[in-house]
C-alpha cells in the first residue's frame, strides 16, 4: 500500500492537539538512494571543507534587501534616524507568502535606498550605520512551541527561508496545506528530506553545518518530525563528505532515532541536490510537474535551515546571520564566514585577505546556478551560500558553434528533457512545439550547457521558450 | 571599494562552468581513433593509401574552407569535421580508386551534403556514406576494383592492381577461403579501411574510453548482424568481420549528427542498421549493404527520435 494514504490522523484540523499524540507508525528507512537519471560530473572544489567557519565581525555599514525570500518583496518598518538593535524586526508584509526581515548589526538607519538586482528589476533596501556595539534587541526570547499554528508563527518571526538558495519562506513550506489549491485534496506528508547534498562546486557551507552542528541538525529534524506527526526524516548527503555523514550518523545513535532519522549516502553527481532530484534519490517518489514534494508526502528544507531552526528555539535570535563559502581562484583566503545579513560583497573579500588576482566574475551561489554579480557593493542575502570569485581563466567562456548534435545535453538532463530540441524550437519561436516538449519541467540546473562541447547556452534558450 | 571595479566584472547567465569539451577536441579523438586502421591501411596497400588520405583531407577541407567562403559564413574548417570526413571517405574507397574521383567524392561530401544543408550538425545523412553511395552508383566498376594487401610489393603492381573477390563476394558464391585470423588482422582485400578488424576495435575502444560515443550503436548494429546471421545458419564471425560491418557500426553509423539523440532512439537505430545490413547481405543482389542500411536509418534517425522521445521527469505522474 502506498506509504502515503496509511498516515492516519493527518488532516489539518487534528494538528492542533497532535503534539501529544503517539508518533506515527515507522515507515521502512532506505538504504541506498533510489536511482536519478543524468547530471553532469563537475570538478568539486571543496577546498574549503576542512575549514572551521570564521565568524566576520559587523561591518560599519549593512544593507538591507527587502527582497530575500521568493514572494512578495517586504516594506521597512523604520524610518531614517531610528536606531535598531539586532534582531529586531525592520521589515514586514501582509502577503501570505512572505518572510520578514530584521536588523543584522545595532545602529542607526542610514536611509531607505534601493538596490538593482542582477535580473534587472529594483527593490527597496533599508541601510544601517553600525554602531559596533552589537546590542541585542530586548525582545528577543526564545518561541513558546507546543502547536503546529505555533510553529509556523514563530517560524515566520524566525524569517526563515530556504538556505540552499532557492528563499522560500520555511513557514509556508510547514504549514504545506495553507496554500493549497480549494479543489486539491488534503496533503498528507509523512516524509522529512533533509537536503545536505550540497552538490554545487566550492560550496561547503553546508557541509560546515552538519560538522560544526549536528547536534542542531538533528534536534531540528527530531523537532519537526513529532510536531508535524512525520513518521521519516531522510538525510540526503552526498558521497564526496564522508566526514560530515559519520557525524550526523554518529549523533543520531547516540540519541537513539535510528527508526526514525537515516542518513543516506547520496552519488556525487550534479544536482542530487535540486528538490525533485533529491525526493526522488530520497523516497523513490516523483512529484509530478508543477507539483510540489509536499504533493507526493514530502518537506525538504536545507540541512542548515533544520540547524537553524532548533538555534531559533533556543535562543529566539532570528536568521541574522549567514554562513558562507568565500571561495575562487581569485580570492586571497578562501574560507567559511559567517557573515551578517546585509554585508557587502566587497567587506566579505577584504576579510578573506582580498584578491590573488583582479575577479573577472562574482558569482553569488555556487557556479552551477549562481548569479554573477555586476558591482562588489551588492549585500548578502539570507539565502546565500557562497561567493565565488572567478580569476581571468576561470571566469572566461566559450564561444558558441554550431550544435553538432551529440546528445550530452539528452543524456545529462535530469528532467529526461531534450534541450537540442527545444533550443531549435526557442530559435523559431515555435510555441506549440515547446508545449509539446515540456519545457516548463526545466529548473535551469545547468548541466546540458555545462556538458555542451559547442558552449550552447542552453540554459538562456530554455528561459526564452518558457517566456513564449 | 579601492578594488571594485565595476566595469571589468562580466556577467553572464548560470552555469559558470563548462566541461572543457569542444567539438575541435571530440573530432581530434575520432581522428586519433582512426590512426591504427590507418596504419594498417598503408602497410596492407601501401604508399597509395597516403596519396589517397591526403588528397581525401585535403580536397575536403579545401572545399570546406572554399564554401564556407562563398556563402560569407563563419570559417569551420578548425573544428576538425572536415578532416573527419575526408578520411572516413577514403577508408571507404578502394586502394587502387583514382585520385580525381575521390576529390570528387569528397567535394559532394562536404559541398552538396554538408554545406548545402547548412553545415555542421545540420547534414541529414553522414557526408562520407553519402559519397560513398554516390561514387557507387556513377562509377561502379572502379568501385568494386579491389586489391590483395601487399599488392604493390609484387613485380607489376604499378601498371595494374591485382584484383581478388573479397571474403563477402566468396561467401555469395559460398567459398571463403581466409582464417579467422587473417580476417581479424585485415589480411584480406576490401576498402582501405575497413578490412583490419583488430584496428578498428582499438580505435572504437578508445573512442568509447574517451567517451565520444556510447556503446548503442556499435553493439546493437554488430549484434544484430550476428543474430541475423545465426538464424540464417550462416557464421556470424565471418559476417562481423568481413565487409564494412566493424568500421559502418563504429565510425560511421555513430555519427552524431545524423544518429539519434536519445538512448532508445539509438538502440532502435542500431538494430534497425543491423538488419537493413542483413537483408541486403542475404537477399539483395548486392555482396555489400552497409553503406545502404547506414543511409537510410541515417534518414529515419528525425523519426526514431520523435517516436522514442522520453517522458520528462514527472510528466507521466501528473
Amino acid at each position: 500500500m502506498d506509504p502515503i494514504n496509511t498516515a492516519e490522523g493527518m488532516e489539518g484540523e487534528d494538528r492542533s492537539v497532535v503534539s501529544a499524540a503517539p508518533p506515527q507508525p515507522v515507515i521502512e528507512l532506505p538504504k541506498r538512494p533510489y536511482r536519478t537519471h543524468g547530471g553532469v560530473h563537475p570538478p568539486h572544489h571543496k577546498n574549503t571543507a576542512k575549514l572551521a567557519s570564521e565568524e566576520m565581525p559587523a561591518p560599519s555599514h549593512v544593507i538591507i534587501s527587502m527582497q530575500q525570500h521568493i514572494g512578495k518583496a517586504c516594506q521597512p518598518l523604520v524610518k531614517v534616524g531610528d536606531t535598531v538593535a539586532v534582531g529586531q524586526k525592520i521589515a514586514d508584509s501582509d502577503s501570505p507568502v512572505c518572510s520578514p526581515i530584521h536588523a543584522s548589526v545595532s545602529g542607526k538607519v542610514k536611509r531607505i535606498g534601493s538596490l538593482l538586482l542582477p535580473n534587472g528589476t529594483e527593490v527597496q533596501t533599508v541601510e544601517i550605520e553600525a554602531d559596533g556595539l552589537q546590542t541585542v534587541c530586548p525582545e528577543i526570547a526564545p518561541p513558546q512551541v507546543e502547536t503546529p499554528e505555533e510553529l509556523y508563527l514563530a517560524v515566520r518571526e524566525s524569517g526563515l527561508v530556504g538556505l540552499g538558495g532557492a528563499g522560500f519562506p520555511v513557514s509556508v513550506k510547514l504549514n504545506f496545506n495553507s496554500n493549497r489549491h480549494e479543489d486539491m485534496p488534503l496533503r498528507k506528508v509523512d516524509t522529512l528530506v533533509i537536503n545536505g547534498a550540497e552538490c554545487e562546486p566550492y560550496l561547503t557551507a553546508d557541509c560546515r553545518e552538519m560538522l560544526e552542528s549536528p547536534q542542531d541538525v538533528i534536534e531540528g529534524a527530531r523537532f519537526l518530525l513529532r510536531m508535524l506527526r512525520l513518521r521519516r526524516v531522510i538525510i540526503g548527503v552526498e558521497a564526496n563528505k564522508p566526514e560530515a555523514i559519520a557525524m550526523l550518523r554518529m549523533v543520531i545513535t547516540a540519541r537513539g532515532l535510528e527508526k526514525r532519522i537515516c542518513v543516506l549516502k547520496l552519488r556525487a553527481a550534479y544536482p542530487q541536490g535540486a528538490e525533485k532530484i533529491l525526493v526522488k534519490a530520497c523516497t523513490d517518489r516523483t512529484v509530478p510537474i508543477g507539483k510540489i514534494p509536499a504533493d507526493v508526502g514530502c518537506i525538504v528544507m536545507n540541512v542548515t535551515s533544520v540547524g537553524f531552526l532548533a538555534r531559533y528555539l533556543r535562543t529566539g535570535m532570528p536568521l541574522v546571520t549567514k554562513r558562507i563559502t568565500v571561495d575562487g581562484t581569485a580570492i586571497a583566503q578562501p574560507k567559511n564566514v559567517i557573515v551578517p545579513i546585509g554585508t557587502s560583497v566587497a567587506d566579505v573579500a577584504d576579510f578573506c585577505g582580498g584578491f590573488r588576482e583582479d575577479p573577472r566574475k562574482i558569482v553569488m551561489g555556487g557556479p552551477m546556478m549562481g548569479t554573477a554579480l555586476y558591482t562588489m557593493d551588492y549585500p548578502i542575502i539570507k539565502q546565500n551560500n557562497g561567493l565565488v570569485f572567478m580569476g581571468q581563466a576561470e571566469a572566461a567562456a566559450g564561444q558558441p558553434t554550431d550544435c553538432i548534435r551529440c546528445g550530452r545535453c539528452v543524456a545529462a538532463c535530469p528532467m529526461y528533457l531534450t534541450p537540442v530540441n527545444i533550443q531549435h524550437l526557442a530559435e523559431q519561436r515555435d510555441k506549440a512545439g515547446i508545449e509539446e516538449i515540456n519545457v516548463k519541467g526545466c529548473m535551469e540546473c545547468g548541466c546540458c550547457a555545462y556538458a555542451c562541447p559547442a558552449h550552447r547556452p542552453l540554459v538562456q534558450f530554455m528561459r526564452l521558450a518558457k517566456t513564449l | 571599494m579601492e578594488n571594485q571595479s565595476p566595469a571589468m566584472l562580466s556577467v553572464s547567465p548560470s552555469p559558470h562552468f563548462h566541461s572543457g569539451e569542444s567539438t575541435a577536441v571530440i573530432m581530434q579523438d575520432v581522428l586519433i581513433a582512426l590512426v591504427p586502421a590507418t596504419l594498417m591501411a598503408v602497410v596492407y596497400f601501401g604508399w597509395r593509401t597516403v596519396l589517397l588520405l591526403g588528397v581525401c583531407v585535403g580536397s575536403c577541407v579545401l572545399a570546406e574552407y572554399l564554401c564556407r567562403r562563398a556563402m560569407n559564413r563563419p570559417q569551420t574548417i578548425g573544428d576538425f569535421s572536415a578532416a573527419v570526413t575526408g578520411v572516413l571517405l577514403a577508408f571507404n574507397l578502394p586502394p587502387t580508386i583514382h585520385p580525381l574521383l575521390a576529390v570528387l567524392g569528397c567535394v559532394f561530401a562536404i559541398v552538396v551534403v554538408k554545406q548545402m544543408f547548412g553545415g555542421i550538425g545540420m547534414n541529414f545523412v553522414n557526408p562520407a556514406i553519402a559519397a560513398r553511395v554516390f561514387l557507387l552508383i556513377s562509377f561502379p566498376s572502379q568501385m568494386s576494383r579491389w586489391s590483395i594487401p601487399f599488392f604493390y610489393l609484387s613485380r607489376n603492381a604499378d601498371t595494374d592492381a591485382v584484383s581478388s573477390a573479397t571474403p563477402l563476394a566468396q561467401m555469395a558464391t559460398g567459398t571463403v577461403n581466409v582464417s579467422y585470423m587473417d580476417l581479424f588482422i585485415g589480411m584480406r582485400g576490401g576498402c582501405v579501411g575497413e578490412t583490419c578488424v583488430l584496428a578498428l576495435l582499438l580505435g572504437g575502444s578508445y573512442l568509447l574510453l574517451r567517451r565520444v560515443i556510447t556503446p548503442e550503436i556499435p553493439l546493437c548494429f554488430l549484434g544484430t548482424v550476428a543474430v541475423i546471421s545465426l538464424l540464417a545458419g550462416q557464421n556470424p564471425l565471418l559476417h562481423l568481420m568481413t565487409g564494412g560491418v566493424m568500421l559502418g557500426a563504429i565510425f560511421m553509423a555513430t555519427d552524431y549528427t545524423t544518429c539519434p539523440v536519445n538512448r532508445a532512439g539509438k538502440v532502435i537505430y542500431g538494430v534497425g542498421c543491423g538488419v537493413i545490413t542483413m537483408t541486403i547481405r542475404l537477399f539483395g543482389a548486392l555482396p555489400e549493404g552497409v553503406s545502404y542500411a547506414i543511409l537510410l536509418m541515417n534518414i529515419l534517425t528525425p523519426h526514431i527520435e520523435t517516436l522514442t522521445q522520453s517522458a520528462p521527469f514527472g510528466k507521466e505522474a501528473a
